[in-house]
């Protein structure tokens, strides 16, 4: 029984020693997932995950790939898993943030309405401590976006998935996604304008 | 010019959607028109574009170089990793 156990860990040895990743790939995996769902709490959950399903399928890993990619592999599909969760989702949310922009234009004719017309940021000459500091304003109207609308936001924009995928992945027409994509930045502008000053 | 396309041309709205769709997709040749003429004519429009591709860059542009988890939790990690690895 115990020389059964040494070697198997000899084996595993061979292909990737889990005692290592923390120190080797949490961090890197954090930022990974953090630059995707921009939540601290959620990303840490994810890297925990990560490593708890990479010990279940460590049998199975067989070197083909680097440790680096196949965990990160697995964190991917994570993230895939939240955003999925997510879409399906905090419909209230996407009411209440849809009644919000009701009044952007006129009804009749699309005009934008003079209380929600964008108003120049006065950033013509792309000093970075301002750039920073809207950054920053963009960070927490990030917060406050529905669920749903984050998801596509960042899978658009950071992994640069095609719409169709998206669409696949989330259950979406195509006309959704570009509803979702247009009412996303309308959302986030207006935020920042808020903010802004 | 027609009023069902004068209506489109100096829509806001439909401007607005038009700008994101171009971006990150594909707008028809009448669209692109369209949009090319509204926004001639419409600086409220040429800010929003403006606002939103730096809104885009702010997003992707985010830093995370400087960013790592705390020892403790890596700590606390680095022991339940082991601790399931003993259980086999």
């Amino acid at each position: 029984m115990n020389e059964e156990k040494q070697g198997l860990a000899a084996t595993n040895q061979l292909h990737s020693d889990p005692v290592t990743w923390v120190e080797k790939y949490a961090d890197y995996l954090y930022r990974f997932a953090i630059s995707r769902l921009r939540d601290e709490e959620v990303a840490r959950d994810l890297v925990q995950d990560t490593f708890l399903a990479a010990l279940q399928q460590l049998a199975r890993f067989e070197g083909n790939s680097s440790e680096k990619t196949w965990l990160t592999a697995i964190l991917r599909n994570k993230i895939a898993d939240f955003y999925r969760n997510q879409a399906s989702r905090g419909l209230e949310e996407v009411r209440q943030s849809e009644s919000e922009q009701v009044d952007f234009f006129d009804a009749e004719n699309g005009h934008w309405n003079t209380p929600h017309a964008p108003q120049s940021f006065g950033l013509e000459t792309d000093n970075p401590l301002l750039i920073k500091e809207l950054g920053n304003i963009l960070s927490g109207c990030l917060k406050k976006l529905p669920p749903l609308w984050f998801s596509v936001f960042s899978m658009k924009h950071i992994d640069d998935y095609t719409s169709e995928k998206i669409c696949l992945e989330l259950k979406l027409t195509d006309a959704n996604f570009w509803v979702i994509m247009h009412r996303t930045k309308l959302n986030l502008r207006a935020c920042l304008q808020k903010h802004w000053n | 010019m027609t009023g069902a396309l004068k209506k489109i041309i100096y829509n806001c709205r439909q401007a607005t959607f038009l700008i994101e769709k171009k971006t990150l997709g594909k707008i028809t040749a009448a669209e692109t028109l369209q949009l090319q003429i509204h926004l001639a004519g419409c600086s409220i429009c040429r800010t929003f574009q403006q606002q939103s591709i730096l809104i885009n860059r702010l997003f992707t542009g985010f830093k995370t170089e400087e960013l790592k988890l705390d020892d403790d939790f890596k700590s606390s990690l680095k022991q339940r990793i082991e601790k399931e690895m003993n259980k086999n």
